[in-house]
């Protein structure tokens, strides 16, 4: 049995996910949204690692394990694409993509 | 009243205020550098929580792959960017001291939990007895979860891929 209740570590992966996406929606520097995606996924980690510690099963890690795979593979698409916003509009306001034209 | 101070729920309850306080200074601040700067520190916290939870190999993890290989991604984006012409006239000129400052309180205040909760018999083996071990995870991860390996590795080849194609300068040619 653990010792950490679970109601105490969803509190704070809830804590944590309102923070970053608090941040998503109130920066308009996109490399700050990603920073806050990163806290976001983060807190599903921990809401995750949690549940498993609390059941004694390896799922929890499992599933942390993949969301660690996601959070590599969206921080290095969405960097590329900054790095292709900043050479296009020499700027990372995300209020200058609203010229986009689909 | 010493165990009472030391016991695992204070220590976790202590790096989960780090992690939140740290993750609320990653949105407010203005300068990149600095927000990074605190996003490590909210990254090694919640490593600390994971530790507490009976999680070292996830802990472990967090630190190697979040603070280790993801945050030096986002330093050399910073740097390829080259905020600083623009971000170097807005900082405070006398702020040299104060920039780390905060980090870094924080940073020994993990540091300070850690080897708490390695000297102390006590949350050893409170820690051991709860522990989810990594041959467990390893069990799991290539048995039932095989298929989500497998496709884990397609979205890390999707997104070197994706990174090469947009990160690529116009002038380069090629097909890719």
């Amino acid at each position: 049995m653990t010792t950490i209740p679970l109601e105490h570590v969803l509190i704070l992966a809830s804590i944590l996910f309102m923070i970053g996406f608090l941040g998503v929606i109130v920066r308009k520097n996109t490399l700050f949204m990603l920073m806050s995606l990163e806290v976001m996924l983060n807190a599903v980690g921990v809401a995750f690692i949690g549940a498993g510690s609390v059941w004694q099963q390896a799922d929890g890690q499992v599933m942390f394990m993949l969301i660690l795979t996601l959070a590599a593979a969206e921080v290095a698409v969405g960097l590329a694409l900054l790095i292709r916003m900043q050479h296009c509009f020499k700027s990372l306001d995300i209020d200058h993509l609203s010229q986009l034209k689909g | 009243m010493n165990i009472q101070f030391a016991s695992v729920e204070t220590l976790f309850y202590l790096a989960g205020l780090i992690a939140v306080v740290a993750s609320l200074k990653v949105i407010t601040r203005k300068n990149t550098v600095h927000a990074l700067l605190y996003l490590v520190i909210s990254l090694l916290a919640v490593a600390v929580c994971f530790y507490l939870m009976g999680a070292p190999f996830a802990a472990g993890l967090e630190v190697i792959v979040y603070a280790g290989a993801i945050l030096v991604l986002f330093v050399f984006a910073v740097m390829l960017f080259g905020l600083n012409k623009d971000e170097v006239k807005h900082t405070p000129k006398n702020g040299s001291l104060s920039h780390w400052v905060g980090p870094s309180i924080l940073a020994t205040c993990l540091l300070a939990e850690v080897i708490l909760s390695l000297q102390s018999s006590d949350i050893q083996s409170r820690l051991s007895a709860t522990v989810v071990t990594s041959k467990q995870v390893g069990m799991l991860l290539y048995g039932p979860y095989l298929l989500a390996v497998e496709i884990a590795s397609f979205l890390l080849l999707a997104g070197l891929i994706a990174g090469y194609h947009y990160a690529k300068p116009d002038n380069q040619g090629g097909h890719l």
